[in-house]
């Protein structure tokens, strides 16, 4: 059956990328839309929620596109991908911006990696920048396919500290051992960019597509 | 911990890549697109482009490349060569790169660099630096910012430059040895590695490549994150996934 995939666009970042990517490993048949319409987003089957940028400029551009309930109605009812940004704001609050008020979906905080962490010596760098590992904590659909601790690319300063361990769905190193991916029911939501992550990423939007939840 | 990189670089004239190309899977050598999946599919990290197209109509024709490229290769793509404005920045994004390389326009105007990782983040902006050496034998090593292919001194410190950039927001350094460029003797290791130990971002190292060791020496004695070559892959002298195992062997964390 053909399926409808929303990506919603709040005007936070290049979507194309995300866009394409999902096009790339969605069926035949399949329609991958970019909107910023509720009404499209709700009717859609699944829904892939980007983004890059400020958390409080992400906030205000959600409000201004009045997709605050949008956001949380799909979270809560249809396979949902949260990417990098589209993680972060799903917690319930952020230190950038000297404390930002997130869409509270998930108990508990998004965090900045400390400055000068070290890590056998040298400095770190922030944006944690590059390819690192993910390692997967237990099984998921969207797992599949994809090895143990493969790297995918992450460009990011601030990660998410869930209050629930157990929606954790992988973490990754870098000075800290913070949450890479969180899964709950009918949602998935990432750090690090799938789109971008050369063939394990397409494997984990491929994953989506076709994940009966 | 971060893998450190791997990235081929692609020359493009008017929208085609130059410098022969002489794979022989692929049917067309000089498509950008082609020769970027290739290299995607051999494991290459990042992919960088580098418009050397000279006369300002053809301009445009970049944008296109990214824009082809980026619908088909999803790996983290770089566009360099003759961006001066914001604007310019703006539509590379737009047409689907992840970063885009500021050389020339930053030494002419260093503000441009501000203004733009203001707008766009830090993680978007690569400025590229074109070092050579100035100093004599038996001197302490000193380097030069130079434009023009290497033809113009700008009369600034490479050290002092590169530090002054990532104080500017830069996200990533670039860095080329003029007098190693178009050599196959290697990178100046003493360059990287004085620029890599002077700034907090990621430095790319490149110039001189010519054989799988000159990478791993790149990372390991120059300090660098990630090593750029571009003749070693064109010419299918070694590929992406070769020059990867080949470092991993020699305790490079990559990407296998």
């Amino acid at each position: 059956m053909a399926q409808t995939i929303a990506v919603i666009d709040y005007g936070m970042g290049n979507l194309r990328s995300v866009a394409k990517a999902v096009e790339h490993v969605a069926a035949a048949g399949d329609r991958v839309l970019v909107t910023d319409d509720p009404g499209q987003i709700l009717s859609a089957d699944r829904v892939v929620f980007p983004g890059q940028g400020a958390a409080r400029d992400c906030m205000t551009a959600i409000s201004e596109h009045h997709l605050n309930q949008a956001i949380l109605d799909a979270a809560a009812s249809k396979p949902f991908l949260g990417i990098c940004m589209g993680l972060q704001v799903l917690m319930a609050s952020s230190e950038e911006n000297s404390g930002t008020g997130l869409l509270k979906l998930l108990p508990g905080q998004v965090r900045h990696f400390e400055r000068n962490m070290e890590d056998n010596g040298p400095r770190l760098q922030i944006p944690h920048m590059g390819w690192n590992k993910v390692h997967h904590i237990g099984d998921h659909p969207l797992w599949r396919d994809i090895q143990q601790d493969s790297r995918f690319y992450f460009v990011h300063s601030y990660f998410v500290v869930p209050q629930d361990q157990n929606i954790i769905a992988a973490t990754t190193d870098y000075g800290v051992d913070f949450t890479s991916a969180v899964a709950k029911d009918n949602l998935f939501a990432v750090q690090f960019h799938p789109e971008k992550s050369a063939r394990d990423g397409l494997t984990l939007l491929r994953n989506f597509v076709q994940w009966k939840v | 911990m971060l893998a450190k990189r791997i990235i081929p670089c692609l020359d493009v004239d008017n929208g085609r890549v130059v410098k022969g190309v002489k794979f022989v899977d692929i049917r067309d050598a000089g498509d950008p697109v082609e020769v970027a999946r290739r290299y995607d599919r051999e494991g290459a990290d990042e992919i960088t482009f580098l418009d050397i197209t000279a006369s300002s109509d053809n301009r445009e024709t970049i944008v296109h490349v990214v824009e082809q490229v980026a619908s088909e290769v999803f790996i983290p793509l770089t566009v360099g060569g003759g961006i001066r404005t914001v604007d310019e920045v703006r539509r590379m994004l737009n047409a689907g790169a992840d970063k885009v390389g500021i050389n020339t326009a930053a030494v002419f105007n260093p503000e441009f660099v501000k203004e733009a990782t203001d707008r766009f983040g830090s993680q978007c902006i690569v400025v590229a630096i074109d070092a050579k050496r100035v100093s004599g034998d038996g001197e302490l090593p000193r380097w030069e910012v130079f434009t023009h292919g290497g033809r113009k001194s700008a009369g600034l410190d490479a050290i002092e430059w590169a530090k002054k950039m990532a104080d500017y927001g830069a996200g990533e350094i670039l860095l080329t040895s003029m007098d190693r460029d178009g050599t196959t003797i290697g990178f100046d290791l003493e360059l990287t590695r004085a620029i890599s130990r002077a700034v907090p971002i990621p430095v790319i190292a490149s110039g001189g490549v010519g054989n799988l060791d000159h990478l791993v020496a790149g990372v390991k004695e120059g300090e660098a994150d990630a090593v750029l070559a571009a003749s070693i892959f064109h010419f299918a002298q070694y590929s992406v996934g070769e020059a990867k195992q080949y470092m991993a062997e020699r305790g490079v964390e990559v990407r296998l």
